[in-house]
């Protein structure tokens, strides 16, 4: 061993280099408050070694990164995790090189002869922020998409060459596959290549000038080697029980839906160490806003950059001191700021609920489809009934109907349905509740339209509440037979079951009950005033009423208020198909799945 | 030094020329045609603005997706035959604009800019620059079509970038 290890020295002095790197000397002795550097160095290795690994399953590109990111994040063992060291790191870097600064400044470490480690430190900290926002678009999901946009956008305001930075930086007009490929070669190439110059620098100049010591010395001077490796060591296991423990308890890093340029994302925030700038911005009224964004922020680097400088004079220090609490102050201020105006905004917190959901829902739908279509998973939320189906009817039907006394996504509406509540539609709680004789006029049914008055309302408050109990059993088996014409996915095992009460139920409707009356049933009936009830609730009558209600099938003249959804082109064959399959409850669902 | 630092400005160079490239290049929206958005007849005719998404084929450097969304805009009637659109996209900073019916008015949820219904700028103290920008629209026998375009953000000037 020893020989080899002789043989070792002899080609490369690496005796002389391990001596020289352990037995540094530390006026004073070892010190918890040196440990900093030595944590951002494990940091940056902690971050080479899992981005490396991350690197070998993401793919760059639009219809590629997000997929790609899904399937380390859900489908390869232990993805999670190591995407969540990543993400976690990234964020306790930052905390880091916060306090490391101030530690330094404190201590009066930037002042000669250690000016130009101080400003490659400096550099360091602007290259470990331009990781972050890089990596943050990387995964291409909402929430890095339309952040991203925004922060490029910021760029464009730079005087005199704002369009063509902007342009260079999103290799284009557009965000597309350019503007990944570029943030990934810079995150995983050029800017990590920048750290690993920049640190080389900074420890080889921390060498040549030694520890600046706190004074006064409490001990005798020491070498590195073993308190201050030890006390490093220690520091480094806390910073790496930290990020497990951040990992674990998040449950790994968040991924949202995939990016979608025209589907807005409300709840778009940049990283949390960046909001005090996001906020600041709140306060630069139209054309002012280079201020806040470029000058201001440009101007604090500066000063903080000709601190060496600063701190020749008598109270120099003293101004510096002052200038980084002020700026540490006002960035928490800002950021305590915005969290609490955005936990205070109930609109906020719906587009964050329904990004949540949406994230929950690709995931389980790609898992359904046993992969994502290569038109990309954008395409799956897109397609998919429970996703679309709230949208549409908050936008085009909650003017005047409900869904579960909401618009659909959950928000109230303030004024009063005009129109009936349309959760269950279809199903025998719904039908049994339009012939109750206490409902039928109240505000889930026919309350708000002209209904109210009408025949269908007078029969169930007249005659229906008359029935004694051999009728209201007979009225059981029409409801059970109308609505089975509805063919919900959620009552097939019912409809099932009930096969000869639904044969029972059909003629009753047509005898005893004289529905027939009015209603045409299995065969056409041009005496018919009232809806068609020949698949009442199917996908194909739900489609037909949307497209077009005062069609004879279904209200013909009497139609009150409804538009004609696909004659008008308010709504397209494909949205109305979206918004009868969410009505009807037909989507896919993993509990049944599951079960099956 | 001198023949080592030409020797390593040929690849820097090659490397910046298609570096660069995006800058010679127009948007992918930038075929300046119409697109057919609605027909009129979904406009309500009490002038309340209402969201259209835009499809259009939309490349993305080297791949092409015909008929994709690009965008969306506001269509609002403002007369019998006459439709006024308005870009979605905030001119602050590029954030989608939702409209608040019961406010009756533009909100970024951004940073909070609001516009009033034919988009000019609400509140001083708004840190939009400009107005919502209007797109050019023609309404085609029953049909309207806008002229679909992206503007840079964040400028005073409105100006058309794709």
């Amino acid at each position: 061993m020893k020989a080899l290890l002789d043989w070792l020295d002899s080609r490369t002095g690496i005796r002389r280099l391990t001596h020289e790197a352990l037995f540094e000397n530390i006026p004073g002795g070892a010190r918890w408050r040196y440990v900093w550097g030595s944590a951002l160095t494990f940091c940056l290795l902690v971050q080479f070694i899992t981005g490396g690994f991350l690197w070998m399953a993401y793919s760059p590109g639009a219809l590629t990164a997000w997929e790609s990111v899904y399937y380390i994040q859900n489908e390869m063992a232990g993805g999670w995790f190591l995407r969540g060291l990543h993400h976690f790191t990234a964020q306790v870097m930052v905390v880091l090189l916060v306090l490391h600064l101030m530690q330094v400044v404190i201590d009066g470490a930037y002042k000669a002869p250690r000016e130009v480690n101080f400003w490659f430190g400096l550099g360091l900290l602007q290259l470990t922020l331009a990781m972050a926002l890089t990596g943050y678009l990387l995964p291409w999901d909402q929430k890095g998409y339309w952040a991203t946009k925004v922060a490029t956008n910021i760029a464009a305001v730079t005087p005199f060459f704002g369009e063509q930075i902007q342009r260079l930086i999103v290799g284009g007009a557009d965000y597309g596959n350019l503007t990944l490929t570029r943030f990934f070669a810079l995150h995983a190439g050029f800017l990590p290549a920048g750290i690993v110059l920049l640190v080389v620098g900074h420890i080889a100049l921390f060498r040549r000038h030694g520890i600046t010591a706190k004074k006064p010395l409490r001990r005798p001077d020491a070498s590195f080697w073993p308190d201050q490796v030890l006390m490093d060591a220690v520091a480094s296991l806390a910073v790496l029980c930290t990020v497990v423990f951040l990992t674990l308890a998040f449950g790994g890093a968040e991924l949202s839906a995939p990016a979608d340029p025209s589907e807005p994302y409300p709840a778009a925030r940049p990283e949390w160490y960046f909001l005090f700038l996001f906020q600041f911005l709140k306060y630069f009224p139209g054309h002012t806003e280079v201020w806040g964004a470029i000058v201001i922020p440009a101007v604090a680097m500066l000063i903080l950059a000709a601190m060496p400088v600063i701190g020749r004079w008598q109270l120099g220090h003293r101004f510096n001191l002052a200038f980084l609490a002020a700026i540490g102050v006002g960035a928490v201020l800002l950021t305590l700021q915005a969290r609490r105006q955005d936990l205070a905004d109930p609109a906020y917190l719906a587009a964050k609920a329904q990004a949540e959901r949406d994230a929950h829902r690709v995931a389980e739908l790609a898992r359904a489809a046993g992969g994502i279509p290569v038109t990309g998973a954008v395409t799956l939320l897109r397609e998919d009934p429970l996703t679309q189906g709230p949208r549409l009817f908050a936008q085009n039907c909650a003017s005047c109907h409900r869904y579960g006394g909401h618009d659909g996504l959950g928000n109230p509406v303030p004024e009063p349905a005009s129109a009936p509540d349309l959760k269950d539609f279809g199903s025998r709680a719904w039908l049994a509740g339009l012939l109750d004789p206490a409902k039928v006029d109240g505000p889930v049914y026919y309350g708000g339209t002209k209904f109210k008055e009408g025949k269908m309302a007078k029969f169930v408050k007249q005659k229906v509440a008359k029935y004694d109990d051999a009728k209201r059993t007979g009225l059981q088996k029409v409801i059970a037979a109308v609505s089975a014409e509805a063919q919900l996915p959620l009552q097939s095992a019912e409809d099932q079951r009930d096969a000869a009460i639904l044969e029972e139920g059909r003629s009753l409707l047509r005898s005893d009950f004289s529905c027939t009356d009015c209603h045409a049933f299995r065969k056409p009936d041009e005496d018919a005033t009232a809806p068609d009830l020949t698949g009442w609730g199917s996908r194909e009558w739900i489609m037909g009423i949307i497209s077009d209600p005062a069609h004879d099938r279904f209200y013909g003249k009497r139609n009150d208020r409804m538009p004609a959804f696909l004659a008008t082109g308010q709504l397209d064959a494909r949205s109305i198909g979206l918004l009868a399959d969410w009505l009807r409850g037909d989507w896919y669902r993993a509990e049944l799945a599951d079960a099956r | 030094m001198v023949i080592g630092g030409l020797a390593t400005l040929v690849p820097a160079v090659a490397g910046l020329l298609v570096w660069m490239d995006p800058l010679r290049r127009r948007g992918a929206g930038a075929e300046t045609g119409f697109t057919r958005i609605a027909p009129l007849s979904a406009l309500p005719s009490d002038g309340v603005p209402r969201k259209f998404t835009v499809l259009a084929d939309r490349v993305d450097a080297w791949t092409k997706t015909p008929a994709a969304p690009v965008g969306a805009v506001y269509l609002r009637r403002t007369g019998e035959r006459t439709v006024e659109a308005l870009q979605t996209v905030c001119p602050h900073a590029g954030c989608f604009v939702d409209y608040r019916p019961e406010a009756k008015d533009f909100f970024c949820p951004c940073h909070n800019s609001t516009f009033t219904v034919d988009g000019a700028i609400n509140d001083p103290k708004s840190p939009s620059p400009r107005p919502m920008d209007t797109l050019a629209v023609e309404v085609r026998g029953e049909e309207i079509w806008v002229r679909y375009q992206n503007f840079q953000a964040g400028q005073r000037e409105k100006h058309a970038i794709s």
